[in-house]
């Protein structure tokens, strides 16, 4: 049996959450055995089922409305081995990142932490991931009988494929005492589409001169519904929130589109975005290195480009 | 309060990332190899200044590698670090030994806090914090932006999707650092000198059976040229990512 373990922000699955179903499913198709879900906040049986899910492992316990690496490993480990799974897939998001290696050492699982593909199980269980930043693909082969996934965001499409889910209600041994950090706030930037999740991005860099120019930017995510981004020059002297870097240090993200405004493109910037399935540069240099990892490219200046490239999207989008 | 940092030594951002064997390992002839920057910049430093307000207390840096290793713990020496442990392997060691070794030297000798850098800019894999956390049975806090103590208990900010939370934990913890938590220190002359003196523990790994191995590294899809539009093409650009790219 594969198991997927899946989160909901107030009862809504997140994206990331959608994606590892249809990993989940179709992991199970190609080993030809069964797949069920873990929740461990609320969430609707009949979307899981929407993605190829027959089973929900439900858990309606208060206690996990916050999250804790310690206390959702035990739950999870514990459904997982109930079930005598033999595969786990997680999202590879904040959680999932903190979760996939306590399960690892729980469960004496093997681990790739960050997949792009699905498995390929002609010959063993052998998966690809990014490695260097993105400057290559490694493939791990897991030898243990146990395994876990975790999938990077954007490596696989969600894709409905209907089926009934079965809600299965599941209590855990978890008490209080498993539970190890103490809650006290969020502190979240609302409105804003989370980089981390976002299908579009939309990012600019010292090219623009000034934190007072971001007007066009934010026109420009808003018309196509993208989160917006920067560059770590950017960040450092205060022109854009530190959550918005990517690069090396920053945000490592690969949405379908990126499209940098006056970023040249050095290695450590590139290290966070070079996954992006498309990449559209503008930037007035033409030597700019980041045109070499381009798709699309505008060498001209975004004052002049922007303006303009909004217009052609409103006329699109219309 | 004492504090085991754990570092890893990576090839340098820039470095010319090649393999070799038909591709099943990577080529580490001529490549340079630095602190992996989070380790470094964020984890270390954050453990030096709270040891620093503190007034008492030591950071020790760990690394499980191999032998000639302690060159970069030397570095770390120089930047602050009061002592170093090289705890001897393959330098390709999986993370769930690196991570055993580390929990095993951490619970052997009495370190309630251990750090680590979000993830190491070669594998990526994010996993060796939490593993050391799950081998120790303690918290495990990941992607940590800004960490302040009050007496044994820990005020960490940790990154989620679309911002941040504020979280308390108490001793024994395990955290992965990032940026916002420190500004990078460089190790000043009297550091070096100093490093040179402090002192370097080695000792032997254990490992065990592989439970993951890489099979084969492939380079990644080849770029086609970029397809450059004028300024005044833009509809033609805006053409392409709709028809051809079809991304919006």
């Amino acid at each position: 049996m594969v198991i997927v373990y899946i989160e909901s922000v107030n009862g809504q699955l997140k994206k990331s959450s959608l994606e590892v179903l249809t990993y989940g499913r179709k992991l199970a198709d190609k080993m030809n055995t069964s797949v069920g879900a873990i929740c461990l906040t609320s969430c609707d049986g009949n979307v899981v089922g929407e993605y190829g899910i027959g089973k929900l492992f439900q858990v309606s316990d208060s206690k996990f409305s916050h999250f804790d690496s310690k206390a959702f490993a035990k739950a999870i480990s514990e459904i997982f081995n109930a079930q005598g799974a033999e595969v786990l897939v997680l999202p590879f998001n904040q959680n999932g990142k903190a979760l996939a290696p306590r399960l690892s050492v729980r469960l004496s699982a093997g681990l790739v932490n960050g997949a792009n593909a699905l498995a390929d199980i002609s010959s063993g269980f052998v998966i690809s991931k990014n490695v260097f930043s993105g400057k290559a693909v490694a493939n791990y082969k897991i030898h243990t009988e146990k395994k876990i996934i975790s999938i990077a965001s954007n490596s696989i499409p969600a894709e409905k494929i209907p089926t009934t889910c079965e809600v299965v209600a599941t209590t855990t041994s978890v008490s209080e005492a498993d539970f190890s950090t103490k809650f006290i706030k969020n502190e979240l930037v609302s409105g804003d589409i989370p980089l981390s999740e976002a299908d579009l991005v939309v990012s600019a860099g010292r090219g623009l001169k000034g934190p007072e120019n971001w007007g066009m930017i934010e026109d420009c995510a808003k018309i196509l519904g993208a989160a917006t981004a920067c560059s770590r020059a950017v960040a450092d002297v205060h022109w854009r929130p530190h959550h918005e870097h990517v690069g090396q240090t920053g945000l490592a993200i690969s949405p379908n589109l990126y499209i940098a405004v006056g970023i040249s493109g050095a290695i450590q910037h590139l290290a966070g975005v070079s996954s992006s399935k498309t990449i559209v540069v503008i930037n007035t240099d033409p030597e700019a290195p980041f045109f070499k990892a381009a798709d699309y490219g505008i060498v001209g200046d975004a004052f002049e480009v922007m303006p303009k490239f909004n217009e052609a999207l409103r006329k699109l989008k219309g | 309060m004492n504090f085991l940092v754990c570092v890893s030594k990576v090839p340098d951002t820039t470095a010319k990332i090649a393999f070799k064997e038909n591709n099943t390992k990577f080529a580490s002839e001529g490549v340079t190899y630095i602190l992996n920057p989070t380790d470094e910049w964020y984890a270390l430093v954050r453990a030096l200044e709270l040891k620093e307000a503190a007034g008492a207390g030591k950071v020790t840096v760990i690394n499980v590698g191999a032998a000639e290793n302690d060159q970069y713990l030397r570095k770390a020496l120089a930047i602050g670090a009061d002592d170093a442990v090289l705890i001897e392997s393959a330098d390709d060691l999986e993370p769930f030994y690196v991570a055993k070794e580390i929990a095993n030297y951490a619970k052997t000798n009495g370190y309630d806090i251990v750090i680590t850098g979000k993830e190491t800019i070669d594998y990526n894999s994010f996993s060796v914090g939490g593993m050391i956390a799950e081998f120790m049975d303690c918290a495990f806090v990941s992607q940590v932006s800004k960490w302040d103590m009050s007496g044994t208990t820990a005020m960490l900010n940790r990154e989620i999707e679309g911002g941040e939370e504020v979280i308390e934990v108490n001793t024994p913890f395990v955290i992965s650092a990032q940026k916002g938590m420190a500004e990078q220190r460089l190790p000043n002359m009297k550091g070096i000198m100093m490093a040179k003196t402090k002192p370097l523990t080695k000792l032997p790994a254990s490992g065990g059976e592989a439970m993951v191995s890489i099979q084969k590294f492939d380079e990644p899809k080849p770029k086609s040229a970029v397809k450059l539009f004028t300024v005044d093409e833009v509809d033609a650009l805006v053409k392409a990512l709709n028809e051809e790219a079809k991304v919006i």
